[in-house]
């Protein structure tokens, strides 16, 4: 039964390898979450059959609640709250893996005192995972709104961390720890899970999501190596330093080195002072002049932005564009590496409103277009085309590599109101000489775009 | 058992796999990739099953269940969210 049950758990780890493998290109990417679901499938059932268990009624509903819910919120979640689901399904991972340190410990029964060592690695990392990808998903999700940022935060946090650390030494050494110190050991380790997280700015929050989607990935690990599970072993390191590039990536896309981001309290408010003065006025027009502009250009690039993924506009920019190139206007779509709430984001919601991939361009790609086109449509973009990221070394996002819709003959931006962006940052390019301003909800505006373009 | 070496030297090839796989990968692959990894890391649930399978104690139960469901929550979540992602990849290269 042995060999059954490791034989499966080879094949599982397989699949998920070449799973993710396919995952990484655009064209297999849809045969790779399959692979590694039947992976999963595979070697859950095959588990059952692990020898000398019990509790199996007790197991199964557990994994029917579990399974349940996630399955029913998955489903119904809109696609612009993606990013905070991940987080919160990450977070789960997380504090499973510190369950089963939790278990392992009260047992007591370990192999070799390495074990021992992984398990308490594994429950920090874990622990942490855990509560601080909750905070992740409350932020996003707008449960909380303020960032927690106060003078010696960055001391008592590590004061924690160090008392954590302590306990989880004590729990190592410990022949059979006691109920006291497990318990102390969880609860400091996350409560730095939730204050780590607390003063992170929400702009910064995908990264942050990404790299405790790698450390959750390495707590598996390390409880597979105390469960001498070869298949959690595998996934989880993969995971780990998938995630570890995946979160470089991301950060890098936005120019913050990781350490920026975990510990400089950007994007909370308190840093982004910005530079206001003599920038003149914003300059209206309605969607009448808007539409006529723009179905009388040759080259039209729309640069869209979570705001239009809020509106659910996409679909009705969709059909604008369609009209437009029926009239023979090139319309491109100009994709910032962070539109969205995450990289990537956008193509996902433009993919759902149907937007083929060939109307859609990186940042590399596109930047040297603007200057050649009629209009840029900046539509619920905001601190990814603000012109300031390059002049302004005074600017905290200066040096973020921005799309120069600012160089377009003409840029109109679609906007709810006058207010600032996600990352409180006056935006100069809303006051130059070529921009107009459309103001409204993304959705509306573009419907009025499409009937006056109709009329025309 | 997997021990000592035997375990490093798993974990060492296994994270250079993990590194080659994701080194090449576009932009807009970015979210649904780590969307897969999220629920790559759900094999979190053979252990927690494993480890509720050997729970003895009423509080080992406890804690064994709640990993159970939290691992399962991570394994179907996150393949559910993947597979709505990359579900529009599918549909848009219909309409190119």
């Amino acid at each position: 039964m042995d060999a059954v049950i490791q034989l499966s758990y080879f094949a599982a780890a397989v699949l998920f390898i070449l799973g993710l493998k396919r995952m990484s290109s655009p064209v297999t990417a849809r045969g790779g979450i399959l692979w590694a679901g039947a992976g999963m499938v595979v070697a859950t059932l095959i588990t059952f059959l692990w020898p000398d268990m019990h509790n199996y009624a007790w197991m199964t509903l557990a994994l029917v609640v579990g399974g349940g819910l996630a399955w029913y919120t998955g489903k119904k979640v809109a696609m612009t709250d993606m990013p905070q689901m991940i987080a919160i399904y990450n977070g789960m991972g997380g504090g499973a893996a510190a369950a089963i340190a939790a278990v392992e410990l009260l047992r007591g029964d370990f192999h070799a005192p390495t074990f021992q060592v992984l398990a308490v690695a594994g429950a920090l990392i874990g622990s942490v995972a855990f509560s601080g990808s909750m905070i992740a998903f409350a932020k996003l999700q707008g449960l909380i709104n303020r960032s927690l940022v106060f003078s010696g935060q960055q001391l008592i946090n590590l004061a924690i961390f160090a008392a954590a650390l302590a306990f989880g030494f004590l729990l190592m050494t410990a022949e059979l720890p006691s109920g006291l110190n497990i318990l102390l050991f969880f609860a400091l380790a996350l409560l730095f899970g939730v204050l780590m997280t607390l003063p992170i700015g929400g702009a910064d929050m995908p990264v942050v999501i990404s790299l405790y989607n790698a450390l959750t990935g390495l707590a598996v690990a390390f409880e597979g190596f105390v469960l001498g599970n070869a298949a959690m072993i595998i996934a989880g390191t993969v995971v780990g330093s998938a995630g570890t590039l995946l979160t470089q990536l991301m950060a890098k896309a936005m120019n913050r080195s990781l350490g920026n981001v975990l510990f400089s309290g950007f994007g909370s408010g308190a840093a982004a002072e910005g530079e206001v003065g003599d920038q003149g006025e914003m300059k209206e027009i309605d969607a009448t002049d808007a539409a006529v502009m723009m179905a009388y250009a040759d080259t039209v690039i729309i640069v869209p932005g979570y705001g239009m993924a809020v509106a659910q506009a996409q679909h009705k920019i969709w059909e604008f564009v369609q009209l437009l190139e029926n009239r023979g206007v090139t319309v491109k779509f100009a994709i910032h590496p962070v539109a969205g709430r995450m990289p990537g984001h956008m193509n996902v919601l433009l993919a759902e409103a149907g937007v083929p991939y060939d109307k859609i361009f990186d940042l590399e790609e596109i930047n040297n277009e603007f200057e050649k086109a009629d209009v840029a449509l900046v539509i619920g973009a905001n601190d990814v085309v603000n012109p300031v990221a390059r002049s302004n070394p005074e600017s905290p996002i200066y040096g973020m590599p921005i799309l120069n819709a600012d160089k377009a003959k003409n840029v109109i931006c679609v906007k709810r109101g006058k207010g600032k962006g996600f990352s409180g940052i006056e935006n100069a390019l809303f006051f130059l000489d070529n921009t107009r301003m459309l103001y409204g909800d993304g959705q509306a505006v573009a419907g009025k775009l499409i009937t006056e373009v109709k009329q025309l | 058992m997997i021990e000592g070496f035997t375990a490093l030297y798993i974990f060492m090839l296994a994270a250079f796999t993990g590194y080659e796989v994701i080194a090449r990968v576009p932009v807009i692959l970015h979210t649904p990739l780590m969307s897969g990894s999220n629920f790559v890391h759900g094999i979190v649930l053979v252990g927690a099953m494993v480890a509720m399978g050997h729970a003895d104690t009423d509080l080992e139960k406890v804690i064994g269940f709640l990993g159970v469901m939290l691992a399962a929550g991570n394994a179907v979540g996150g393949y559910v969210v993947t597979e709505r992602m990359l579900e529009m990849f599918k549909s848009s290269k219909g309409a190119k």
